[in-house]
């Protein structure tokens, strides 16, 4: 911890942290929107267990963030009290959930990348990056685990989940060019060794990704030159109703507690 | 003022609160008492990033301890080394047992590989039948997966190893 204090942040550093963050906490409130919701009992537990899971990791993640940045924000006020344009998470992670299928086709992607994020992390430069790593790579691999027995039990399954699950695949697949787009932010982090550069994982990432996809019987569309921008702060139309959901009772009634 | 073999033996008797069978020194998740002159400072780590039971587990510490004698108490959270099912404590797994959750059947798996349809061979802790099902990798709360036993059909839970 003392380390990290006199390490000279960067704005790179903040911003890096601010992309994990975010993309933890609106990930993980899409997934509790499914909360008695889901089409089995066992999977809204699951979904409502792995939301926990990512809104844990994002307090973490958020209240290192706000004390790299040093001006007294906590994890709340970075949580509740940006607009959407502040916020840094890839647009991949708030997009609705749609149906059962896009859930799981979305978090199973996700899963995947964060899994491997996290195993890299875990070897930081910042030491709170790296504990916070090391304890969320035990929980990323139980979502990746359970995502990816759903994608295929989806995409081998019937006919009707079979066309779900895919057309699931064809609308988020464009959004994972964006996971991987080199930017100046992962360039500076990476030479500091605080992280990798996303870029650096996407070999690793279809590896991991590809067989099960295959095994699902889905067909994975072709790359195009599609690209979004979520974590660079220009989000999708989904942001803002997610955000006025998400942020109405802390600014309605500001300091709430119960 | 407590010593702080003394403060140790007052967190023996402070239940996992939603696994009230186990104390939180058998689960593991006290790391460190120090007696600081009067004071005490106990280091907890959480169980899961967003275990909803780690506030009021660092209550019931403070209470615990108050109620023992002792004089300030802080509690802090540690995040590394990251807790792992490895620290439960033998004693503690018997009893999980016999509270109808399995414990974990193996060492904490580590790195980033993932096992697709994981089978365990899991005994029923009802009927000892190793006919059992896995229902979910998530039960009632993060850290147990939930399975059902083909034989006496009762559904149960596992402490999955991280
Ligand atoms: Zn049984």
């Amino acid at each position: 911890m003392g380390a990290q204090m006199t390490m000279q942040t960067t704005p790179e550093h903040l911003e890096y942290v601010l992309r994990l963050g975010d993309a933890a906490l609106i990930h993980g409130q899409r997934l509790s929107e499914w909360c008695g919701h889901a089409p089995v009992l066992e999977e809204d537990m699951a979904m409502a267990n792995m939301a926990l899971d990512l809104i844990g990791q994002a307090r973490l993640l958020l209240t290192h963030a706000g004390k790299l940045e040093g001006q007294g924000r906590d994890e709340d006020a970075l949580a509740f009290l940006r607009h959407e344009g502040q916020y840094r998470n890839p647009t991949l992670c708030e997009m609705p959930n749609t149906d059962f299928a896009h859930t799981i086709v979305k978090a199973f992607l996700l899963g995947s990348f964060n899994l491997l994020l996290w195993e890299r992390l875990g070897g930081s430069g910042d030491a709170e990056l790296a504990a916070i790593a090391a304890k969320s790579l035990k929980e990323a691999r139980y979502h990746a685990e359970h995502t990816g027995d759903w994608v295929i039990r989806l995409g081998d399954g019937t006919e009707e989940s079979h066309r779900r699950a895919q057309a699931a695949l064809d609308v988020l697949w464009p959004y994972t060019n964006e996971l991987f787009a080199p930017n100046a932010t992962d360039d500076a982090v990476s030479a500091a060794g605080i992280g990798p550069a996303w870029a650096e994982l996407a070999a690793e990432w279809e590896a991991a990704v590809l067989p099960v996809l295959k095994a699902a019987t889905l067909t994975v569309p072709a790359r195009t030159p599609f690209q979004s921008y979520g974590k660079f702060g220009r989000h999708s139309e989904y942001m803002g109703h997610l955000l006025a959901h998400m942020q109405h009772l802390p600014r309605s009634f500001p300091g709430a507690t119960w | 003022m407590l010593t702080e073999a003394q403060a140790w033996q007052a967190l023996d008797a402070v239940e996992d609160p939603e696994i009230p069978v186990v104390s939180v020194t058998e689960l593991g998740i006290v790391r460190e008492v120090v007696a600081e002159g009067d004071a005490l400072r106990v280091v907890v780590t959480p169980t899961y990033s967003g275990c909803p039971a780690t506030e009021l587990i660092a209550e019931s510490i403070v209470d615990a301890l108050k109620a023992a004698g002792a004089g300030a108490v802080t509690v802090e959270t540690r995040l590394s080394p990251a807790w792992s099912t490895d620290w439960i404590a033998d004693d503690a797994r018997a009893k999980l047992r016999a509270y109808g959750i399995v414990p974990p059947q193996s060492a904490a798996p580590g790195g980033g590989q993932v096992v697709r349809f994981m089978s365990r061979t899991l005994p029923c802790p009802r009927c000892g039948s190793t006919r059992t099902t896995r229902l979910s990798e998530f039960g009632s709360t993060a850290c147990k997966a939930l399975y059902r036993c083909e034989d006496c059909r009762e559904p149960f839970e596992y402490f999955k190893p991280i």
